[in-house]
């Protein structure tokens, strides 16, 4: 049964604020999971678990955090920035990610700032209703 | 996980569930600190037995070729103290397994009476520390989880446990 975009927005936050022990109000669509929400990377391993157990579907953990993958190949990473190569790579498998602020600067600091509510949101979002 | 803080496995379901035993006593030096005059199990000592009871279940599961280590406490919540002479049992539940880390819900009792309930999350390091060396053997599971589990999991004896 297909949700809308506000259910899955609601599910996706209570996911979030009891894997991360946040208020209902520190969840928006644009916070950053690492920056703004504290993350840490046992954190998206139990955001991974709960998307599992609230929308029924199989999360393979580079599928919605790919971000890994591309940072440890050398020819996506040069100087501290992401390569064109690299950010091509981003783009085919982040589709969920909005990559334009970053591709202006792909700072491979910056890069955790791509993982925001809305990202996970357009994630599930393509899972649930295909 | 080589000091052992739990006596016994009551009911060993690979994959699954696992019930422990603990026994706490006066003979344990902690509790004479612990208060003086009113000695009781420390909660942190109870998210330990809860962490090897739980976390032998998620190393079994994979045989023991991952070294689990307690990465999460995602709940704990006390409800009564513990005391000398109290017998506890440890109740873990898989919750979710995948090949990076494993989640386990679980509770504390006494007799029928909920005590804690305590929930964690277990990280197999070698996945998830990509670039970090760690000695082959697994420090983690040592031998003397052997002597638990005798009489619980048939597929394990020797062959895993001790290489």
């Amino acid at each position: 049964m297909a949700m809308s975009r506000d259910e899955i927005f609601e599910q996706v936050k209570e996911a979030l604020v009891d894997a991360l022990g946040l208020d209902d109000d520190d969840v928006t669509p644009e916070a950053t999971l690492m920056g703004d929400l504290g993350a840490e990377s046992i954190d998206f391993l139990d955001i991974v678990f709960r998307l599992e157990k609230a929308f029924e579907i199989k999360v393979p953990r580079e599928e919605l955090f790919p971000a890994e993958a591309v940072l440890n190949h050398p020819e996506f990473v040069s100087g501290g920035k992401v390569t064109a190569a690299g950010l091509a790579e981003l783009k085919a498998k982040m589709p969920h990610t909005d990559l334009s602020g970053f591709e202006a600067d792909p700072d491979v600091n910056k890069i955790a700032d791509l993982f925001t509510v809305d990202a996970i949101v357009n994630f599930v979002e393509t899972k649930v209703n295909g | 996980m080589r000091w052992i803080w739990i006596d016994k496995f009551l009911e060993f379901e690979s994959g699954k569930r696992a019930v422990a035993l603990k026994n706490v006593t006066l003979a344990e030096e902690h509790l004479h600190d612990h208060f003086p005059g009113f000695p009781m199990m420390p909660e942190c000592l109870m998210i330990e037995a809860m962490a090897q009871t739980a976390g032998i279940l998620v190393g079994e599961a994979r045989g023991f070729a991952e070294k689990v280590v307690l990465a999460k406490i995602k709940k704990a919540a006390f409800h009564h103290y513990v005391r000398p002479g109290d017998t506890i049992t440890l109740h873990a539940e898989m919750e979710s397994i995948a090949p990076e880390a494993a989640s386990t819900i679980g509770e504390i009792r006494r007799g029928d009476e909920l005590i804690a309930q305590i929930s964690l999350m277990f990280s197999h390091v070698d996945k998830n520390l990509a670039g970090k060396k760690f000695p082959e053997e697994n420090f983690v599971f040592t031998d003397m989880f052997n002597s638990l589990l005798t009489g619980f999991v048939e597929t394990h004896p020797d062959a895993e446990l001790s290489r």
